[in-house]
Protein backbone atom coordinates (compact mmCIF):
# COMPACT_ATOMS: atom_id res chain seq x y z
CA UNK A 1 0.00 0.00 0.00
CA UNK A 2 1.44 3.37 -0.91
CA UNK A 3 1.57 6.26 1.50
CA UNK A 4 -1.17 8.85 1.89
CA UNK A 5 1.20 11.65 0.90
CA UNK A 6 4.39 11.16 -1.06
CA UNK A 7 6.95 13.88 -1.62
CA UNK A 8 9.56 12.99 -4.21
CA UNK A 9 12.88 14.71 -4.84
CA UNK A 10 11.55 18.19 -4.26
CA UNK A 11 13.84 21.14 -5.05
CA UNK A 12 13.41 24.88 -5.08
CA UNK A 13 15.86 27.17 -6.83
CA UNK A 14 15.85 30.95 -6.79
CA UNK A 15 19.48 31.55 -7.78
CA UNK A 16 20.80 29.30 -10.56
CA UNK A 17 22.89 26.33 -9.35
CA UNK A 18 22.12 27.22 -5.74
CA UNK A 19 18.91 25.45 -4.81
CA UNK A 20 17.59 26.35 -1.35
CA UNK A 21 16.85 22.67 -0.87
CA UNK A 22 17.16 19.61 -3.04
CA UNK A 23 16.23 15.94 -2.95
CA UNK A 24 13.59 16.42 -0.30
CA UNK A 25 11.63 13.19 -0.16
CA UNK A 26 9.37 11.86 2.55
CA UNK A 27 6.03 10.20 3.02
CA UNK A 28 3.18 10.70 5.46
CA UNK A 29 0.77 7.93 6.40
CA UNK A 30 -2.92 8.53 6.94
CA UNK A 31 -3.60 9.79 10.45
CA UNK A 32 0.04 10.59 11.08
CA UNK A 33 1.28 13.81 12.70
CA UNK A 34 4.57 14.91 11.16
CA UNK A 35 6.60 17.92 12.26
CA UNK A 36 9.45 19.52 10.38
CA UNK A 37 12.14 21.35 12.32
CA UNK A 38 14.93 23.47 10.95
CA UNK A 39 16.57 26.86 11.22
CA UNK A 40 15.16 29.92 9.48
CA UNK A 41 15.90 30.02 5.78
CA UNK A 42 16.18 26.25 5.30
CA UNK A 43 13.03 26.32 3.18
CA UNK A 44 10.48 24.64 5.44
CA UNK A 45 7.79 27.20 4.66
CA UNK A 46 8.46 26.73 0.95
CA UNK A 47 8.02 22.96 1.36
CA UNK A 48 4.71 23.56 3.13
CA UNK A 49 3.56 26.04 0.48
CA UNK A 50 4.37 23.51 -2.23
CA UNK A 51 2.30 20.90 -0.37
CA UNK A 52 -0.51 23.47 -0.11
CA UNK A 53 -0.24 24.21 -3.82
CA UNK A 54 0.55 27.88 -3.18
CA UNK A 55 4.11 27.57 -4.48
CA UNK A 56 5.60 25.55 -7.30
CA UNK A 57 8.64 23.31 -6.92
CA UNK A 58 11.53 23.73 -9.34
CA UNK A 59 11.94 19.96 -9.38
CA UNK A 60 10.13 17.01 -7.94
CA UNK A 61 6.56 15.98 -7.29
CA UNK A 62 4.01 15.73 -4.53
CA UNK A 63 1.34 13.04 -4.62
CA UNK A 64 -1.62 12.87 -2.33
CA UNK A 65 -3.58 9.63 -2.50
CA UNK A 66 -1.67 8.86 -5.70
CA UNK A 67 -2.77 12.06 -7.43
CA UNK A 68 -0.31 14.79 -8.15
CA UNK A 69 -0.74 18.03 -6.24
CA UNK A 70 -1.15 20.86 -8.74
CA UNK A 71 -2.49 24.04 -7.21
CA UNK A 72 -4.38 24.69 -4.00
CA UNK A 73 -7.26 22.49 -2.98
CA UNK A 74 -9.93 22.26 -0.30
CA UNK A 75 -8.50 18.82 0.47
CA UNK A 76 -5.54 20.51 2.13
CA UNK A 77 -6.40 23.01 4.86
CA UNK A 78 -3.78 25.54 5.87
CA UNK A 79 -3.30 27.34 9.19
CA UNK A 80 -1.14 30.32 8.37
CA UNK A 81 1.65 31.74 10.47
CA UNK A 82 -0.14 35.04 11.02
CA UNK A 83 -3.70 33.75 11.53
CA UNK A 84 -4.81 35.37 8.16
CA UNK A 85 -8.35 36.07 9.35
CA UNK A 86 -10.40 38.56 7.36
CA UNK A 87 -10.75 41.53 9.72
CA UNK A 88 -14.06 42.67 8.17
CA UNK A 89 -15.73 39.35 9.06
CA UNK A 90 -16.66 38.23 12.55
CA UNK A 91 -15.28 34.97 13.93
CA UNK A 92 -18.40 33.13 12.76
CA UNK A 93 -18.33 34.74 9.31
CA UNK A 94 -14.67 33.87 8.85
CA UNK A 95 -15.42 30.21 9.42
CA UNK A 96 -18.68 30.35 7.46
CA UNK A 97 -16.73 31.75 4.50
CA UNK A 98 -14.59 28.60 4.51
CA UNK A 99 -17.57 26.28 5.10
CA UNK A 100 -19.55 27.80 2.22
CA UNK A 101 -16.52 27.46 -0.05
CA UNK A 102 -16.32 23.75 0.82
CA UNK A 103 -20.03 23.00 0.51
CA UNK A 104 -21.58 25.69 -1.73
CA UNK A 105 -24.99 23.97 -1.78
CA UNK A 106 -25.44 23.81 1.99
CA UNK A 107 -28.31 25.88 3.37
CA UNK A 108 -27.89 28.58 5.99
CA UNK A 109 -28.85 26.35 8.94
CA UNK A 110 -26.39 23.66 7.99
CA UNK A 111 -23.55 26.14 7.55
CA UNK A 112 -24.40 27.71 10.87
CA UNK A 113 -24.42 24.35 12.64
CA UNK A 114 -21.01 23.48 11.21
CA UNK A 115 -19.61 26.89 12.21
CA UNK A 116 -20.98 26.63 15.74
CA UNK A 117 -19.59 23.15 16.18
CA UNK A 118 -16.04 24.16 15.25
CA UNK A 119 -16.13 27.45 17.14
CA UNK A 120 -17.17 25.51 20.23
CA UNK A 121 -14.40 22.97 19.57
CA UNK A 122 -11.74 25.66 20.11
CA UNK A 123 -13.69 27.11 23.04
CA UNK A 124 -14.71 30.38 21.41
CA UNK A 125 -18.49 29.99 21.49
CA UNK A 126 -18.87 33.26 23.35
CA UNK A 127 -16.79 35.17 20.80
CA UNK A 128 -18.56 33.98 17.65
CA UNK A 129 -19.93 37.45 16.81
CA UNK A 130 -16.75 39.36 17.58
CA UNK A 131 -14.35 40.79 15.05
CA UNK A 132 -10.77 39.45 15.03
CA UNK A 133 -9.47 42.84 16.19
CA UNK A 134 -11.36 42.31 19.46
CA UNK A 135 -9.58 39.02 20.14
CA UNK A 136 -6.22 38.22 21.69
CA UNK A 137 -3.47 36.63 19.61
CA UNK A 138 -4.21 33.19 21.01
CA UNK A 139 -7.92 33.48 20.27
CA UNK A 140 -7.20 34.59 16.69
CA UNK A 141 -4.97 31.59 16.13
CA UNK A 142 -7.71 29.34 17.55
CA UNK A 143 -10.13 30.77 14.99
CA UNK A 144 -7.55 30.03 12.27
CA UNK A 145 -7.38 26.43 13.49
CA UNK A 146 -11.17 26.16 13.68
CA UNK A 147 -11.42 27.49 10.12
CA UNK A 148 -8.97 24.91 8.83
CA UNK A 149 -10.72 22.04 10.67
CA UNK A 150 -14.21 23.20 9.67
CA UNK A 151 -13.68 22.28 6.02
CA UNK A 152 -12.59 18.79 7.15
CA UNK A 153 -9.52 18.61 4.93
CA UNK A 154 -7.77 15.31 4.28
CA UNK A 155 -4.45 16.91 5.15
CA UNK A 156 -3.90 19.77 7.56
CA UNK A 157 -0.89 22.00 7.01
CA UNK A 158 0.26 24.16 9.92
CA UNK A 159 2.88 26.84 9.28
CA UNK A 160 4.35 27.58 12.70
CA UNK A 161 0.91 28.35 14.06
CA UNK A 162 2.00 29.21 17.59
CA UNK A 163 5.16 31.14 16.78
CA UNK A 164 3.72 34.50 17.79
CA UNK A 165 2.06 33.34 21.01
CA UNK A 166 3.31 33.55 24.58
CA UNK A 167 4.40 30.29 26.23
CA UNK A 168 1.32 29.83 28.43
CA UNK A 169 -1.18 30.37 25.62
CA UNK A 170 0.89 28.21 23.33
CA UNK A 171 0.75 25.32 25.79
CA UNK A 172 -3.02 25.52 26.12
CA UNK A 173 -3.60 25.59 22.38
CA UNK A 174 -1.12 22.76 21.81
CA UNK A 175 -3.22 20.63 24.16
CA UNK A 176 -6.38 21.61 22.36
CA UNK A 177 -4.88 20.91 18.96
CA UNK A 178 -3.67 17.50 20.11
CA UNK A 179 -7.12 16.67 21.46
CA UNK A 180 -8.84 17.60 18.21
CA UNK A 181 -6.28 15.81 16.05
CA UNK A 182 -6.57 12.59 18.08
CA UNK A 183 -10.35 12.80 18.01
CA UNK A 184 -10.64 13.39 14.26
CA UNK A 185 -7.66 11.19 13.29
CA UNK A 186 -6.53 14.11 11.19
CA UNK A 187 -3.36 13.80 9.12
CA UNK A 188 -1.12 16.77 9.93
CA UNK A 189 2.06 18.29 8.59
CA UNK A 190 3.41 21.05 10.80
CA UNK A 191 6.34 23.44 10.80
CA UNK A 192 7.78 24.42 14.14
CA UNK A 193 10.80 26.00 15.74
CA UNK A 194 9.98 24.60 19.14
CA UNK A 195 11.56 21.25 19.99
CA UNK A 196 9.15 20.52 22.85
CA UNK A 197 6.19 21.31 20.66
CA UNK A 198 7.41 18.80 18.09
CA UNK A 199 8.03 16.14 20.76
CA UNK A 200 4.58 16.65 22.23
CA UNK A 201 2.63 16.62 18.99
CA UNK A 202 4.54 14.67 16.35
CA UNK A 203 4.64 10.99 15.61
CA UNK A 204 7.64 11.61 13.41
CA UNK A 205 9.99 14.55 13.14
CA UNK A 206 11.83 15.60 9.99
CA UNK A 207 15.05 17.48 10.69
CA UNK A 208 15.94 19.83 7.89
CA UNK A 209 19.39 21.32 7.33
CA UNK A 210 20.15 24.68 5.75
CA UNK A 211 21.92 25.11 2.44
CA UNK A 212 25.55 26.09 3.06
CA UNK A 213 28.97 26.46 1.50
CA UNK A 214 31.40 23.64 2.28
CA UNK A 215 34.92 23.06 1.11
CA UNK A 216 33.52 20.71 -1.49
CA UNK A 217 31.25 23.45 -2.80
CA UNK A 218 27.67 24.56 -2.18
CA UNK A 219 25.43 22.06 -0.47
CA UNK A 220 21.69 22.64 -0.67
CA UNK A 221 19.30 22.20 2.25
CA UNK A 222 17.77 18.76 2.68
CA UNK A 223 16.03 16.44 5.10
CA UNK A 224 19.06 15.42 7.11
CA UNK A 225 17.40 13.02 9.53
CA UNK A 226 14.01 11.51 10.21
CA UNK A 227 13.32 10.47 13.79
CA UNK A 228 10.35 8.51 15.13
CA UNK A 229 8.90 9.73 18.39
CA UNK A 230 9.64 6.96 20.95
CA UNK A 231 7.20 8.35 23.54
CA UNK A 232 3.79 6.76 24.04
CA UNK A 233 1.08 8.42 21.96
CA UNK A 234 -1.05 9.19 25.00
CA UNK A 235 1.36 11.80 26.35
CA UNK A 236 0.45 15.11 27.92
CA UNK A 237 2.35 18.35 28.14
CA UNK A 238 2.30 18.26 31.94
CA UNK A 239 3.94 14.82 32.27
CA UNK A 240 6.05 14.81 29.13
CA UNK A 241 9.34 15.61 30.86
CA UNK A 242 8.89 12.80 33.38
CA UNK A 243 8.97 10.15 30.66
CA UNK A 244 12.20 8.20 30.56
CA UNK A 245 12.74 8.49 26.83
CA UNK A 246 12.06 12.23 26.81
CA UNK A 247 15.53 13.65 27.52
CA UNK A 248 17.56 11.40 25.23
CA UNK A 249 15.09 12.15 22.41
CA UNK A 250 15.11 15.86 23.09
CA UNK A 251 18.91 15.91 23.25
CA UNK A 252 19.11 14.15 19.91
CA UNK A 253 17.05 16.88 18.24
CA UNK A 254 18.75 19.76 20.02
CA UNK A 255 22.17 18.33 19.13
CA UNK A 256 21.13 18.24 15.53
CA UNK A 257 19.92 21.84 15.56
CA UNK A 258 23.00 23.12 17.38
CA UNK A 259 25.77 21.23 15.62
CA UNK A 260 24.65 19.59 12.41
CA UNK A 261 21.73 21.56 10.96
CA UNK A 262 23.98 24.22 9.50
CA UNK A 263 27.42 22.65 9.25
CA UNK A 264 26.77 19.20 7.80
CA UNK B 1 -12.77 61.79 28.62
CA UNK B 2 -13.44 64.82 30.77
CA UNK B 3 -10.36 66.42 29.32
CA UNK B 4 -11.58 65.77 25.77
CA UNK B 5 -14.98 67.22 26.53
CA UNK B 6 -13.32 70.24 28.07
CA UNK B 7 -11.23 70.65 24.93
CA UNK B 8 -14.29 70.36 22.66
CA UNK B 9 -16.14 72.93 24.73
CA UNK B 10 -13.25 75.37 24.68
CA UNK B 11 -12.84 74.90 20.94
CA UNK B 12 -16.55 75.61 20.43
CA UNK B 13 -16.38 78.74 22.55
CA UNK B 14 -13.34 79.92 20.59
CA UNK B 15 -15.10 79.23 17.29
CA UNK B 16 -18.11 81.31 18.33
CA UNK B 17 -15.79 84.07 19.52
CA UNK B 18 -13.86 84.11 16.22
CA UNK B 19 -17.13 84.23 14.32
CA UNK B 20 -18.30 87.19 16.43
CA UNK B 21 -15.02 89.04 15.82
CA UNK B 22 -15.29 88.37 12.08
CA UNK B 23 -18.89 89.60 11.86
CA UNK B 24 -18.01 92.59 14.02
CA UNK B 25 -15.11 93.55 11.76
CA UNK B 26 -17.32 93.08 8.72
CA UNK B 27 -19.97 95.30 10.28
CA UNK B 28 -17.43 98.04 11.04
CA UNK B 29 -15.90 97.84 7.59
CA UNK B 30 -19.22 98.16 5.80
CA UNK B 31 -20.83 100.67 8.14
CA UNK B 32 -22.52 103.48 6.18
CA UNK B 33 -20.53 106.72 5.97
CA UNK B 34 -22.08 110.17 5.86
CA UNK B 35 -23.20 111.37 2.45
CA UNK B 36 -21.41 114.08 0.46
CA UNK B 37 -21.67 117.74 1.17
CA UNK B 38 -24.58 117.56 3.48
CA UNK B 39 -24.95 120.63 5.55
CA UNK B 40 -27.33 123.11 6.91
CA UNK B 41 -26.04 125.74 4.54
CA UNK B 42 -27.95 124.46 1.52
CA UNK B 43 -31.06 126.08 0.18
CA UNK B 44 -34.03 123.83 -0.78
CA UNK B 45 -33.23 124.51 -4.45
CA UNK B 46 -29.66 123.35 -4.01
CA UNK B 47 -30.85 120.21 -2.23
CA UNK B 48 -33.30 119.44 -4.99
CA UNK B 49 -30.59 120.00 -7.59
CA UNK B 50 -28.28 117.65 -5.75
CA UNK B 51 -31.07 115.03 -5.63
CA UNK B 52 -31.61 115.33 -9.35
CA UNK B 53 -27.87 114.73 -9.84
CA UNK B 54 -28.16 111.53 -7.79
CA UNK B 55 -26.36 112.90 -4.74
CA UNK B 56 -28.96 112.91 -2.04
CA UNK B 57 -27.40 114.99 0.75
CA UNK B 58 -29.78 113.55 3.32
CA UNK B 59 -29.19 109.91 2.37
CA UNK B 60 -26.25 107.92 3.66
CA UNK B 61 -23.76 106.54 1.20
CA UNK B 62 -22.79 102.90 1.45
CA UNK B 63 -19.55 101.37 0.21
CA UNK B 64 -21.49 98.91 -1.95
CA UNK B 65 -20.41 95.86 0.00
CA UNK B 66 -23.36 94.45 1.95
CA UNK B 67 -23.45 94.51 5.73
CA UNK B 68 -23.85 91.36 7.82
CA UNK B 69 -27.43 92.37 8.52
CA UNK B 70 -28.29 92.59 4.83
CA UNK B 71 -26.70 89.22 4.14
CA UNK B 72 -28.55 87.68 7.09
CA UNK B 73 -31.83 89.06 5.76
CA UNK B 74 -31.04 87.60 2.31
CA UNK B 75 -30.25 84.22 3.85
CA UNK B 76 -33.51 84.18 5.75
CA UNK B 77 -35.36 85.29 2.61
CA UNK B 78 -33.87 82.55 0.44
CA UNK B 79 -34.22 79.80 2.99
CA UNK B 80 -37.84 80.66 3.79
CA UNK B 81 -38.82 80.00 0.17
CA UNK B 82 -36.21 77.73 -1.39
CA UNK B 83 -38.30 76.11 -4.13
CA UNK B 84 -40.02 78.94 -6.03
CA UNK B 85 -39.71 79.06 -9.79
CA UNK B 86 -40.36 82.36 -11.53
CA UNK B 87 -38.81 81.68 -14.91
CA UNK B 88 -35.31 80.84 -16.15
CA UNK B 89 -33.44 83.55 -14.23
CA UNK B 90 -35.32 83.47 -10.97
CA UNK B 91 -35.47 80.16 -9.21
CA UNK B 92 -35.29 79.28 -5.51
CA UNK B 93 -31.95 78.19 -4.09
CA UNK B 94 -33.30 74.69 -3.45
CA UNK B 95 -34.03 74.22 -7.14
CA UNK B 96 -30.61 75.53 -8.15
CA UNK B 97 -28.88 73.25 -5.64
CA UNK B 98 -30.99 70.34 -6.84
CA UNK B 99 -29.74 70.87 -10.39
CA UNK B 100 -26.12 71.05 -9.27
CA UNK B 101 -26.39 68.02 -6.99
CA UNK B 102 -28.17 66.08 -9.72
CA UNK B 103 -25.35 66.78 -12.19
CA UNK B 104 -22.71 65.86 -9.64
CA UNK B 105 -24.56 62.69 -8.67
CA UNK B 106 -24.92 61.61 -12.29
CA UNK B 107 -21.34 62.41 -13.33
CA UNK B 108 -19.96 60.91 -10.12
CA UNK B 109 -22.01 57.71 -10.48
CA UNK B 110 -20.85 57.25 -14.06
CA UNK B 111 -17.29 57.75 -12.87
CA UNK B 112 -17.81 55.07 -10.18
CA UNK B 113 -19.15 52.65 -12.78
CA UNK B 114 -16.05 53.13 -14.91
CA UNK B 115 -13.32 53.72 -12.33
CA UNK B 116 -14.02 50.93 -9.85
CA UNK B 117 -14.17 47.98 -12.30
CA UNK B 118 -11.26 49.42 -14.28
CA UNK B 119 -9.34 49.99 -11.06
CA UNK B 120 -9.94 46.34 -10.13
CA UNK B 121 -8.56 45.28 -13.49
CA UNK B 122 -5.49 47.49 -13.18
CA UNK B 123 -4.93 46.44 -9.58
CA UNK B 124 -5.10 42.72 -10.36
CA UNK B 125 -3.17 42.67 -13.63
CA UNK B 126 0.37 44.05 -13.79
CA UNK B 127 0.09 43.96 -17.58
CA UNK B 128 -2.94 46.26 -17.56
CA UNK B 129 -1.30 48.52 -15.00
CA UNK B 130 1.80 48.99 -17.10
CA UNK B 131 -0.05 49.42 -20.38
CA UNK B 132 -2.63 51.90 -19.06
CA UNK B 133 -0.26 53.86 -16.84
CA UNK B 134 0.99 56.31 -19.53
CA UNK B 135 -2.59 57.24 -20.46
CA UNK B 136 -3.60 57.78 -16.85
CA UNK B 137 -0.50 59.84 -16.13
CA UNK B 138 -1.20 62.16 -19.07
CA UNK B 139 -4.97 62.43 -18.65
CA UNK B 140 -5.00 62.84 -14.87
CA UNK B 141 -3.44 66.33 -14.61
CA UNK B 142 -5.72 67.90 -17.26
CA UNK B 143 -8.03 70.51 -15.75
CA UNK B 144 -11.55 69.18 -16.19
CA UNK B 145 -12.66 72.53 -17.64
CA UNK B 146 -10.16 72.15 -20.48
CA UNK B 147 -12.37 69.34 -21.73
CA UNK B 148 -15.35 71.69 -21.93
CA UNK B 149 -14.94 72.89 -25.55
CA UNK B 150 -14.41 69.32 -26.80
CA UNK B 151 -17.38 68.15 -24.77
CA UNK B 152 -19.61 70.93 -26.07
CA UNK B 153 -18.54 70.25 -29.65
CA UNK B 154 -19.01 66.50 -29.53
CA UNK B 155 -21.92 66.14 -27.11
CA UNK B 156 -23.58 69.37 -28.27
CA UNK B 157 -25.81 69.48 -25.20
CA UNK B 158 -24.57 71.92 -22.57
CA UNK B 159 -26.11 70.10 -19.63
CA UNK B 160 -24.64 66.76 -20.72
CA UNK B 161 -21.29 68.49 -21.18
CA UNK B 162 -21.43 69.62 -17.56
CA UNK B 163 -22.06 66.04 -16.49
CA UNK B 164 -19.17 64.87 -18.65
CA UNK B 165 -16.84 67.37 -16.98
CA UNK B 166 -17.87 66.05 -13.56
CA UNK B 167 -17.32 62.53 -14.80
CA UNK B 168 -13.85 63.22 -16.12
CA UNK B 169 -12.69 64.98 -12.97
CA UNK B 170 -14.11 62.31 -10.62
CA UNK B 171 -12.72 59.35 -12.49
CA UNK B 172 -8.98 59.73 -11.77
CA UNK B 173 -8.73 59.74 -7.97
CA UNK B 174 -11.16 56.81 -7.81
CA UNK B 175 -9.30 54.88 -10.49
CA UNK B 176 -5.88 55.40 -8.96
CA UNK B 177 -7.05 54.62 -5.43
CA UNK B 178 -9.03 51.53 -6.45
CA UNK B 179 -6.05 50.17 -8.38
CA UNK B 180 -3.75 50.84 -5.44
CA UNK B 181 -6.17 49.34 -2.90
CA UNK B 182 -6.72 46.21 -4.98
CA UNK B 183 -3.01 45.76 -5.69
CA UNK B 184 -2.11 46.00 -2.00
CA UNK B 185 -4.58 43.45 -0.65
CA UNK B 186 -2.59 41.27 1.76
CA UNK B 187 -1.06 38.18 0.20
CA UNK B 188 -2.24 36.02 3.11
CA UNK B 189 -5.93 36.82 2.50
CA UNK B 190 -5.53 35.90 -1.16
CA UNK B 191 -3.78 32.69 -0.10
CA UNK B 192 -6.73 31.84 2.14
CA UNK B 193 -9.06 32.36 -0.82
CA UNK B 194 -6.78 30.20 -2.98
CA UNK B 195 -6.64 27.29 -0.55
CA UNK B 196 -10.43 27.46 -0.16
CA UNK B 197 -10.81 27.35 -3.96
CA UNK B 198 -13.04 30.44 -3.82
CA UNK B 199 -14.55 31.41 -7.19
CA UNK B 200 -13.26 34.63 -8.70
CA UNK B 201 -16.57 36.45 -8.22
CA UNK B 202 -16.76 35.52 -4.52
CA UNK B 203 -13.11 36.46 -4.15
CA UNK B 204 -13.71 39.85 -5.76
CA UNK B 205 -16.75 40.70 -3.65
CA UNK B 206 -15.96 39.00 -0.33
CA UNK B 207 -12.19 39.37 -0.11
CA UNK B 208 -10.75 42.02 -2.41
CA UNK B 209 -13.59 44.54 -2.27
CA UNK B 210 -13.84 44.68 1.55
CA UNK B 211 -10.04 44.65 1.84
CA UNK B 212 -9.68 47.56 -0.59
CA UNK B 213 -12.86 49.39 0.45
CA UNK B 214 -11.19 51.94 2.75
CA UNK B 215 -8.76 52.95 -0.01
CA UNK B 216 -11.53 53.03 -2.61
CA UNK B 217 -13.68 55.20 -0.34
CA UNK B 218 -10.75 57.58 0.13
CA UNK B 219 -10.60 57.95 -3.64
CA UNK B 220 -14.35 58.53 -3.82
CA UNK B 221 -14.14 61.18 -1.12
CA UNK B 222 -11.39 63.03 -2.98
CA UNK B 223 -13.36 62.71 -6.22
CA UNK B 224 -16.51 64.10 -4.63
CA UNK B 225 -14.56 67.07 -3.27
CA UNK B 226 -13.14 67.82 -6.70
CA UNK B 227 -16.51 67.32 -8.40
CA UNK B 228 -18.11 69.84 -6.07
CA UNK B 229 -15.34 72.36 -6.80
CA UNK B 230 -15.69 71.85 -10.53
CA UNK B 231 -19.49 71.94 -10.80
CA UNK B 232 -19.58 75.62 -9.79
CA UNK B 233 -17.08 76.59 -12.50
CA UNK B 234 -18.74 74.34 -15.08
CA UNK B 235 -22.18 75.83 -14.44
CA UNK B 236 -20.78 79.35 -14.74
CA UNK B 237 -19.66 78.34 -18.24
CA UNK B 238 -22.66 76.37 -19.47
CA UNK B 239 -25.30 78.44 -17.68
CA UNK B 240 -29.00 77.73 -17.42
CA UNK B 241 -29.41 76.26 -13.95
CA UNK B 242 -27.42 75.31 -10.90
CA UNK B 243 -25.65 77.00 -8.04
CA UNK B 244 -22.71 78.03 -10.26
CA UNK B 245 -25.05 79.71 -12.70
CA UNK B 246 -26.80 81.38 -9.77
CA UNK B 247 -23.49 82.93 -8.65
CA UNK B 248 -22.74 84.14 -12.15
CA UNK B 249 -26.27 85.50 -12.63
CA UNK B 250 -26.20 87.40 -9.34
CA UNK B 251 -22.80 88.83 -10.23
CA UNK B 252 -24.37 90.17 -13.44
CA UNK B 253 -27.17 91.57 -11.29
CA UNK B 254 -24.50 93.16 -9.07
CA UNK B 255 -26.25 91.55 -6.13
CA UNK B 256 -23.33 90.85 -3.82
CA UNK B 257 -25.61 89.74 -0.97
CA UNK B 258 -26.88 86.91 -3.17
CA UNK B 259 -23.33 86.04 -4.22
CA UNK B 260 -22.23 85.88 -0.59
CA UNK B 261 -25.24 83.75 0.23
CA UNK B 262 -24.45 81.36 -2.65
CA UNK B 263 -20.80 81.14 -1.59
CA UNK B 264 -21.91 80.14 1.90
CA UNK B 265 -24.33 77.55 0.53
CA UNK B 266 -21.59 76.02 -1.66
CA UNK B 267 -19.34 75.75 1.38
CA UNK B 268 -21.97 74.17 3.60
CA UNK B 269 -23.12 71.65 0.98
CA UNK B 270 -19.51 70.73 0.20
CA UNK B 271 -18.90 70.16 3.88
CA UNK B 272 -22.00 67.96 4.19
CA UNK B 273 -20.94 65.88 1.19
CA UNK B 274 -17.49 65.41 2.70
CA UNK B 275 -19.00 64.45 6.05
CA UNK B 276 -21.20 61.88 4.35
CA UNK B 277 -18.23 60.27 2.64
CA UNK B 278 -16.21 60.46 5.84
CA UNK B 279 -18.98 58.54 7.54
CA UNK B 280 -19.06 55.93 4.75
CA UNK B 281 -15.30 55.63 4.99
CA UNK B 282 -15.48 54.89 8.70
CA UNK B 283 -18.22 52.35 8.05
CA UNK B 284 -15.97 50.23 5.77
CA UNK B 285 -12.72 50.68 7.67
CA UNK B 286 -11.54 47.60 9.54
CA UNK B 287 -9.01 47.22 12.29
CA UNK B 288 -6.40 44.70 11.29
Amino acid sequence: MSAFLRVERLAKTYQPHKPVFQDVSFAIQRGEFVCIIGHSGCGKTTVLNILAGLDVATEGYVFMENREVAGPSLDRGVVFQGHALMPWFTVGQNIAFAVRSRWPDWDRARVHAQVEHFVALVGLGAAIDRKPSELSGGMKQRVGIARAFAIQPRLLLLDEPFGALDALTRGTIQDELMGIVRETTQTVFMITHDVDEAILLADRILLMSNGNETRAGYRPGRIAEVVDNPLPRERTRATLHHLEAYYPFRNQIVDFLVSRAKAV
Amino acid sequence: MGLMRGLALRAAVLSVLLFAVFVGAWQVATAPVAGVASGPGLSPEQIEYARMMGKDPGAQKSGGFPTPGQVAATIVGHLSDPFYDKGPNDKGIGIQLGHSLGRVALGFSLACLVAIPLGFLIGMSPLMRRSLDPFIQVLKPISPLAWMPLALYTIKDSSASGIFVIFICSVWPMLVNTAFGVASVKREWLNVALTLEVSSMRKAFLVILPAAAPTILTGMRISMGIAWLVIVAAEMLVGGTGIGYFVWNEWNNLSLTNVIFAVLVIGVVGMLLDLAFGWLQRAVTYVD
